[in-house]
């Protein structure tokens, strides 16, 4: 029979709500989120192929949870556009860009061009004040800066995945992931191009992998 | 023993792995990040996976039915 028991990497959902709890307090705890960010690359640079999404991606889980155990997806297919390759490359370009701009943003603050701006920018549009969450002055401005930033992006594209999940199937972000289309980028690259002649009895080759297309 | 359908993932695939928790059989595993790879001679084509698949890559599809 299948073997589905637990192991400790299924609880890493939590990992969710603690962080973006945790910002609620502090903002600088938002520099943790940085493992969410070089995890799944290391793992698949190293030929860990996507296991960071397999297995321990926290907001694949906790969608996952809310989704399917709660029942709050209505489980409907994601529309085509959404999981088209135009749409996941665009919104990975978009993601970067605005990824690159925050990190400039930073260097301003850091240059002392601009001063500190304690809000959290969500959907890249709407200021929230988010002062109560940065008390001190032990770190340089810049370091809150990015924390300020790194949060933001955090917070929008966890309620991107939620809205994905209620509207569509629990792990609809993971179509458009921006970490998972580029790990499945490096993991593409690392793979190679399969042969794509399939002799039709299940040999396990992976000549059938691009396309999934059986010659039969 | 062998069911009338059986699983088969496409070039939708993002390989998050949403299908490897479903799978009451364990048929399926991920090739190399790239793509999901499910097992046909394990598969019994209960379609757990083609509900669960958030990109909608797999299709289920008719075992050629043996001479």
């Amino acid at each position: 029979m299948n073997s589905k028991q637990k192991h400790w990497y299924d609880y890493l959902w939590i990992v969710t709500p603690i962080y973006l709890g945790l910002g609620f307090f502090n903002i600088l705890f938002a520099w943790l989120g940085l493992i969410f960010f070089f995890l799944p690359l290391l793992i698949a640079i190293f030929g860990g192929g996507k296991l960071y999404c397999n297995r321990y991606c926290d907001r694949g889980q906790f969608l996952g949870l809310l989704g399917d155990k709660l029942k709050l997806s209505r489980n409907k297919p994601t529309p085509n556009w959404m999981r088209s390759k135009a749409f996941r490359y665009g919104f990975l370009i978009f993601f970067f860009a605005m990824f690159f701009q925050m990190l400039y943003t930073t260097y301003l603050v850091g240059s002392g061009a601009q001063g500190l701006r304690q809000v959290v920018k969500l959907f890249w549009t709407f200021r929230l004040p988010w002062h109560w969450a940065y008390h001190g002055t032990l770190f340089a401005p810049w370091v809150a800066q990015f924390a300020f930033g790194f949060y933001s992006m955090m917070l929008t594209s966890t309620l991107i995945g939620l809205i994905v999940m209620v509207l569509y199937k629990p792990r609809s972000w993971c179509v458009f992931c921006p970490m998972g289309t580029t790990t499945q980028l490096i993991c593409q690259a690392r793979a190679g191009k399969p042969q794509n002649t399939c002799t039709g009895s299940c040999t396990s080759c992976s000549a059938c992998a691009e396309g999934g297309s059986h010659a039969q | 023993m062998a069911s009338k359908r059986y699983a088969e993932a496409g070039a939708y695939c993002v390989a998050c792995g949403s299908c490897l928790k479903v799978c009451p059989k364990d048929a399926i595993t991920i090739w190399k990040g790239v793509i999901a790879q499910i097992h046909k001679d394990i598969c019994i084509g209960c379609g757990k996976c083609e509900k669960e698949c958030p990109a909608g890559a797999i299709e289920l599809k008719q075992r050629e039915v043996q001479p």
